[in-house]
């Protein structure tokens, strides 16, 4: 069967920005990211099995700018997609559907996001001396 | 062609012949998920830095090891659970559905059974 072009829906780039479309996708990527991320834990996992050699192979490839930058990532991911599971979680519930309460609960996420990503990364740093 | 009504169809476990299975187990997953994080990310906040001893000496707590692995299982599974959805989504071959479907959860079985072998063999191995 020949595939007919039909026209497509509005094109997303005609959709101003709006906050909760973007906590959606967000939420899609981040979750994605963290399943590559289960790599990460599953590497530390074995090298933890495996000895001391591979354990501290990882926490030198983890300390590294790079490593740092993965993990920096990792740990905004986790952070986002936690709290705006918690939402998902709420609206499962039938709560929170009216529009103000979901601009403002999708704000809500993402300031959380920055505050407590800051605060474990600032819990990290003091607790190994930089 | 089947003469029963559309209604009859989606009735019980609907179209999909799971029901409401998926999308349940993906919350309950969630929740387990929201505390099991909680403790692990404190876990490792107090292992920055830490050399294997110190780390490997952790996971041999029987307490810690019973938490890892579940939060490994509940990961993994919550992991196929929604890469399933984001495949179903925008994957559209039935047959290039059906194999990265396949393709996606081996690979979360395989990754996740690492985890809990490597767990098993530092809290019980020698």
């Amino acid at each position: 069967m020949a595939k007919v072009e039909r026209p497509l829906s509005p094109h997303l780039g005609v959709y101003r920005f709006q906050i909760t479309m973007t906590m959606s996708i967000l939420h899609r990527i981040t979750g994605v990211g963290l399943g590559l991320g289960t790599l990460l834990m599953a590497w530390w996992l074995i090298a933890l099995a495996m000895g001391p050699g591979a354990f501290d192979m990882v926490q030198d490839v983890v300390s590294g700018w790079f490593g740092r930058l993965v993990l920096l990532g990792f740990t905004a991911s986790l952070v986002f997609h936690f709290f705006n599971g918690i939402r998902h979680l709420a609206w499962d519930l039938g709560l929170g559907f009216a529009l103000p309460t979901m601009r403002a609960s999708g704000w809500t996420v993402a300031a959380l996001t920055v505050i407590v990503t800051a605060l474990i990364w600032i819990a990290g740093y003091s607790m190994r001396g930089m | 062609m089947s003469l029963r009504t559309p209604i009859a169809r989606a009735r019980g476990l609907g179209s999909a012949k799971e029901g409401t299975g998926h999308w349940w187990h993906q919350r309950v997953s969630a929740v387990a998920l929201l505390a099991l994080v909680v403790w692990f990310v404190v876990s490792l906040l107090m292992l920055t830095g830490a050399d294997w001893a110190t780390a490997s000496g952790w996971l041999s707590n029987k307490v810690n090891a019973g938490l890892m692995l579940l939060l490994i299982v509940f990961t993994f599974y919550h992991l196929k659970l929604g890469l399933q959805v984001v495949i179903e989504d925008y994957v559209h071959g039935e047959a290039m559905k059906v194999v990265s479907i396949l393709l996606v959860s081996g690979a979360c079985l395989a990754v996740g059974l690492a985890c809990v072998l490597a767990v098993l063999d530092v809290a019980f191995g020698g």
